[in-house]
């Protein structure tokens, strides 16, 4: 069963909180994610992991009377924004929320873990299909 | 023995797709088949014996896919064509396993100029020229641009639709066209490097093929038109910038500058295979711009320690590259080298005109630039606001943690250092 885990992320200075860190809480952080997503591909169950441009950049699109595309944005003011997320293929619910716990607890600030949320929500499978 | 197979298997197939499209001119149909019977290759020869003429045996089991499309299509047409006749005629005699095929030895070369036709967008040509002139299955090309396979496999076909709707026919391009092909030919095997290069987020080894797979592609192309000062020039940038891959990223993927990598990493046979080449292309005839790209990472090349670095040679070779061609990017490694050379407001000044620029406008390498020039020129406060303006403008995430990483170090009172904002 597949399981998507997003990782939510306060602002800080700037867009990112990370960049008012120091360079070894940050150099730790990066080598924690890095072991995180080396351990999750060894152990087959990742099938995903993105990390998503700052929401500075992001837009809101729908379309407009026409048919046209419409834009809003950009929004940065949110408190939090989806800073990435995996995707990951385990045997159980369970498995998931042990990941997530564990990507939760990558270091902050003087190595303390951030334990930052991270929301798990299903992947609904499709129905088989005929090639 | 596995990867003997694999790497006869890449070397032929350009060879026996080129000899079996151009015997029917239809280089999908072709493309297909050929795609067979490299898949019966490979999973026929690793068990019994590689056979003695493997170009034969690829050729022959491709060509009998062929044969088995014409005559299935031959059928449907129930044969009233008499022209359709003919064509049977022709298809029916297939030759045997070690016949002498006459490939050519340009058909590498016609493989890759269809592959890079105009009619095709970047992505799709590279696609196509790793599958046709690579020999790279889908699944691995997929994988190397981080796409499902199916996305991949629909890019291929359309275009191989492309080509087919274009009308354009299998054969080399006529001698006017052939230097504008060929610039399209080199500019995609630039972008094949750059992707395997540029990024070693994701999947990191299947990156390294890539730029692997551009070299290797590069040196086929060489050997087929050694006098190209072009292609000389092409060839040599690889080498010369692939000799330093294994210094350039950390233990945990992060980006090191140029100026702090372990220069005993570098890969000397290729600098000096890089250097030889560029030498001979820059002498040869009229400077290129790969060929003086290739200088510059020669320049770097050849210097002992960072500071060895002969910065005004590098700014000389970056004045003749800015006039010979209009590029925002070139503008900005000249404003880098001048201001190695006379300073940081020098290097400052250089880039005002880029803000009006609309290609560079909001770009975040031109903040990363900036950056680093405030920095050296002593303005602090400045360069951490345009450090992160970078990192939040990048979508490479190991430029980006670089780029946090220096606005963090600045903050923390810590001077860092780097002539190249970012080592690209």
């Amino acid at each position: 069963m597949k399981f998507m885990m997003m990782m939510h992320t306060p602002r800080g200075n700037g867009e990112y909180q990370v960049s008012a860190w120091s360079p070894d809480d940050l150099k730790a952080h990066i080598a924690f994610m890095h072991r995180f997503n080396a351990e999750l591909a060894t152990a087959g169950e990742r099938v995903d992991a993105q990390g998503l441009a700052p929401p500075g950049q992001a837009k809101l699109v729908r379309a407009g009377k026409d048919g046209a595309p419409v834009t809003d944005g950009p929004f940065a003011e949110a408190k939090e924004f989806l800073a990435g997320y995996w995707i990951v293929d385990v045997d159980s619910p369970e498995r998931a929320y042990e990941l997530a716990a564990k990507a939760s607890t990558a270091p902050g600030p003087g190595g303390a873990p951030l334990n930052m949320a991270i929301e798990v929500r299903q992947v609904m499978s499709a129905p088989p299909t005929d090639e | 023995m596995a990867v003997t197979v694999e790497h006869l298997l890449r070397e032929l197939a350009p060879q026996v797709l080129g000899a079996v499209a151009r015997r029917h001119g239809d280089f999908a149909a072709a493309e297909d088949a050929v795609q067979e019977a490299l898949i019966a290759a490979a999973t026929q020869w690793p068990a019994a014996g590689i056979p003695a003429n493997p170009r034969g045996w690829l050729y022959h089991v491709a060509l009998r896919r062929m044969t088995d499309q014409v005559r299935s299509e031959m059928a449907r047409r129930r044969r009233e064509d008499a022209v359709a006749t003919e064509v049977w005629a022709d298809w029916a005699f297939v030759p045997p396993p070690d016949a002498e095929l006459g490939v050519d030895r340009d058909d590498t070369l016609v493989l890759l100029f269809m592959c890079c036709h105009p009619a095709l967008t970047d992505p799709s040509a590279i696609a196509l020229t790793l599958r046709a002139v690579g020999g790279l299955t889908t699944a691995e090309i997929a994988s190397a641009f981080l796409v499902p396979e199916a996305t991949m496999a629909q890019r291929i076909s359309r275009a191989k639709a492309s080509i087919k709707a274009s009308g354009v026919p299998f054969s080399m391009p006529e001698p006017g066209e052939r230097a504008e092909r060929l610039g399209a030919v080199l500019h995609v095997l630039y972008l094949i490097f750059n992707e395997g290069y540029a990024s070693t987020s994701g999947a990191v080894l299947q990156r390294t093929d890539l730029s692997n797979e551009a070299i290797r592609l590069a040196r086929a192309v060489h050997a087929l038109l050694p006098n190209d000062a072009d292609v000389a020039g092409l060839l040599a940038l690889m080498l010369l910038t692939d000799a330093r891959r294994a210094s350039r990223t950390g233990p945990d993927g992060e980006l090191i500058p140029l100026d702090e990598q372990d220069r005993t990493l570098w890969n000397r046979a290729q600098i000096a295979e890089g250097v030889a080449l560029v030498s001979a292309a820059l002498t040869g005839g009229s400077a290129s711009a790969y060929s003086l790209q290739a200088a510059i990472a020669a320049v770097h090349d050849e210097a002992e320690r960072a500071e060895d670095t002969d910065w005004p040679q590098i700014l000389a070779l970056y004045g003749v590259l800015k006039e010979m061609q209009e590029n925002p990017m070139v503008a900005l490694n000249h404003a880098i080298a001048a201001a190695m050379v006379h300073g940081p407001s020098a290097g400052l000044a250089l880039l005002t005109p880029l803000d009006a620029d609309p290609r560079m406008r909001g770009h975040y390498r031109l903040d990363a630039v900036r950056a680093h020039l405030l920095e050296r020129a002593g303005d602090h406060d400045a360069a951490i606001a345009h450090y992160r303006a970078a990192a939040e403008g990048t979508t490479s995430i190991p430029e980006r943690n670089y780029l946090i990483a220096k606005a963090a170090r600045l903050a923390a009172g810590q001077r860092t250092t780097g002539p190249a904002a970012l080592d690209r």
